[in-house]
C-alpha cells in the first residue's frame, strides 16, 4: 500500500517537473543542446529543461507577438522560454525581485528608473506602434480630431461619458496620466475623483476594452491589442494622432539574472534582422495592417 | 443567444475530440490539485487529531479560528505565497516562483484549515461516545485513537475531497504564483481567465465545463462517503 502512493507520487511529481504541452519531440542538434550535468546518484537522472523568464506587458502577450516568437527563441537555444505578462509596474517589480531574467515594457521613464537603479543592463527598445483613444462610433463627447490633450480636456468638461482607465500602473495607464498632466490636470486630485464616467479597470488591455465596448465608453488603447481584438468590438479610433500618443517597447535584461548569456541572448534575438522583420510582418496577413514598427539601433 | 451555443457546440467538440491542450491543462490542474491535497492530508489529519485529542486550554478558539480561514481569500494566500518564495524572499534561493511547486504550496496553505477543521469535525461526531466506552472498556489511549479515526474515516476523507474541490476551482494562487505560463503552470481557472479575456469564448467554456465535471465527480464522492459516514 505504501509503495503504491510513493509510486504514484512519483509519477506526479516527474510530470510536474517535465513538462506538458510543449514538450519537444524532435531531437535538438548537436550544435544547439545544453550541456547535461549528469547526477553522482547513478539513478536515471530526470531531463532537465532549462527555463529563462521573460515578464512581458500585456499587449505584446494579448496581440500574440510573444506566442508567435517563443518557439522560434526555445528551438535555436534548446530550452525552454517561459512568457509571463502583467502591467508594466509588475512586470518592473518582478525584474526588481529578481523574478524573472528579461522585461519587455513600454514606459521610458520607468525603464530608465529601473536600469539607473542597477536592476537592468541597458534598456533597448525594439519596436513602437501607437496609442489611439477609441470610444462608440457616435463620439457623444465629440472629440474626434482633437489632439490627445484637448481630447481629454474635453471629456472632463463634459463630464458624463464614460471614459474607462487601465488603473493598474500599466505602461498604457502611465501614457494616460501623462496625457492628463500635460492638459494640466493633477491626476489624484482632479480625474480619480472627478465622478462616475471615470472608471478604473484594474485590468489588462484587452479585458478594458471588452469593459470599454460594454459600457460604450471611451479608452486610451495601444493599437496592436486595438487591432488584435477590433473583431469583437464596436469601438472605433476616434483619437489617433499627436506626438504624446507614441508607443515603444523595449526589452531589458534584468541584472540579477540567473543566465547572463541566455538572457543576453534574447535581446540580441529581438533586435535581430531576421526578428525585426517578423515583428514588423507580424499580424499583417490576419488583421490587414502592421501592428508593430521595429526600431532597434534607434534612438527612442 | 446563437454566439452562446455556437461557442458551447465548438467546446463539446473540443472535450469530445480529445483537444490535447485543453486536455494537457485538465491533467495539470488535476495533477497539481492532487499532489496538493496529498501532502495536506498527510500534515493536516494528523494536526486535527492532536486539536481533537489534546485537551489543551484555548482548543475552542482554535477551532474557531480555524474554521474562519475556511474562507481566506485566494488572493491573499498568492501574495503570502508569492512573498515567500520571491528571489527576494525567505524561500527565494529554491526557485519556487513560476513553476507548478509554487501553486502547490499555495494551494497546502489553502486547504490546511478546511482539512484540519474537517477532520475535528469528524472526530467530534464520531469520537465522543465511543472514546467514552472505549475508555470505560478500559481500552489504551493510543487504542481509542486509532478506533475514533478508522470510525471516522469517510468522514476524515470527505474533508480531503473537500479540500481537493477547493483546490482544483481556485484561481488566485495559481495567477500570481504560478504567472500562467503555456505549458508549464496553466491551470483549468488560469487559462479560463485568460481566455475570457482573449474573447476566446469556446475554449474558456471547454475548459469551463472540463471543471464543472471534475467538480461534480467531487461532490458525487462526498454524497457517497457521506452516505457510509452516515
Amino acid at each position: 500500500m505504501k509503495t503504491s502512493v510513493w509510486s504514484i507520487l512519483s509519477i506526479f511529481i516527474l510530470t510536474l517537473t517535465g513538462c506538458g504541452e510543449q514538450q519537444q519531440s524532435e531531437p535538438i542538434s548537436e550544435a544547439d543542446a545544453p550541456i547535461e550535468v549528469s547526477e553522482p546518484t547513478g539513478i536515471e537522472p530526470i531531463p532537465r529543461v532549462e527555463r529563462l523568464r521573460v515578464a512581458t506587458t500585456t499587449s505584446l502577450y494579448d496581440t500574440g507577438l510573444w506566442g508567435y516568437l517563443e518557439p522560434m527563441f526555445e528551438e535555436a537555444h534548446g530550452i525552454e522560454l517561459d512568457v509571463l505578462y502583467a502591467g508594466t509596474g509588475r512586470a518592473l517589480d518582478w525584474g526588481r525581485r529578481g523574478d524573472v531574467d528579461v522585461i519587455t515594457v513600454h514606459s521610458r521613464n520607468r525603464e530608465e528608473e529601473f536600469v539607473t537603479d542597477g536592476h537592468g543592463v541597458e534598456r533597448v527598445p525594439f519596436a513602437y506602434n501607437y496609442f489611439l483613444i477609441v470610444g462608440p462610433e457616435s463620439d457623444p463627447a465629440g472629440i474626434s480630431g482633437m489632439s490627445p490633450e484637448e481630447a481629454v480636456v474635453a471629456l472632463m468638461e463634459t463630464g458624463e461619458v464614460p471614459f474607462v482607465s487601465r488603473g493598474d500602473d500599466s505602461g498604457t495607464h502611465g501614457k494616460e496620466i501623462s496625457i492628463w498632466a500635460s492638459a494640466g490636470y493633477d491626476y489624484d486630485e482632479d480625474v480619480r475623483t472627478a465622478g462616475e464616467w471615470y472608471v478604473e479597470g484594474g485590468s489588462g488591455m484587452g479585458p478594458t476594452l471588452v469593459m470599454a465596448d460594454e459600457m460604450g465608453a471611451y479608452t486610451l488603447s495601444d493599437i496592436g491589442t486595438y487591432i488584435a481584438y477590433q473583431g469583437d468590438l464596436t469601438l472605433v479610433p476616434i483619437v489617433d494622432e499627436g506626438d504624446a500618443l507614441l508607443n515603444v517597447y523595449s526589452v531589458i535584461q534584468v541584472t540579477t539574472s540567473k543566465d547572463p548569456e541566455l538572457s543576453a541572448a534574447l535581446v540580441e534575438f529581438l533586435i535581430s534582422d531576421e526578428v525585426q522583420q517578423l515583428i514588423g510582418d507580424y499580424g499583417v496577413e490576419v488583421y490587414g495592417r502592421q501592428l508593430f514598427t521595429p526600431c532597434a539601433g534607434e534612438e527612442l | 443567444m446563437s454566439q452562446l451555443t455556437e461557442a458551447f457546440g465548438i467546446a463539446i467538440r473540443m472535450i469530445f475530440s480529445g483537444d490535447p491542450v485543453v486536455y494537457s491543462i485538465a491533467l495539470r490542474t488535476l495533477l497539481i490539485a492532487s499532489v496538493a491535497t496529498l501532502f495536506a492530508s498527510m500534515l493536516f489529519v494528523p494536526l486535527g487529531c492532536l486539536i481533537y485529542f489534546g485537551r489543551f486550554r484555548g482548543r475552542r478558539l482554535v477551532v474557531a479560528f480555524i474554521q474562519t480561514m475556511y474562507s481566506v481569500p485566494t488572493v491573499f494566500v498568492g501574495m503570502l505565497v508569492f512573498l515567500l518564495v520571491s528571489r527576494s524572499g525567505p524561500m527565494g534561493s529554491m526557485g519556487l516562483l513560476f513553476t507548478p511547486w509554487a501553486i502547490i504550496l499555495g494551494e497546502i496553505a489553502l486547504i490546511a484549515p478546511i482539512i484540519t477543521g474537517l477532520t475535528i469535525s469528524a472526530l467530534q461526531s464520531t469520537g465522543q461516545g465511543l472514546a467514552d466506552t472505549a475508555a470505560a472498556l478500559g481500552a489504551s489511549r493510543g487504542r481509542i485513537i486509532l478506533k475514533v479515526l478508522s470510525e471516522a474515516r469517510y468522514a476524515v476523507l470527505t474533508s480531503l475531497l473537500m479540500g481537493f474541490g477547493r483546490a482544483v476551482s481556485e484561481v488566485g494562487i495559481a495567477i500570481m504564483v504560478g504567472g500562467n505560463i503555456s505549458g508549464y503552470t496553466r491551470t483549468l481557472t488560469t487559462a479560463i481567465a485568460l481566455g475570457v479575456g482573449k474573447g476566446e469564448t469556446a475554449a474558456s467554456i471547454a475548459l469551463g465545463l472540463i471543471l464543472l465535471s471534475l467538480a461534480m465527480l467531487v461532490s458525487i464522492a462526498v454524497n457517497l462517503m457521506q452516505n457510509r459516514a452516515g
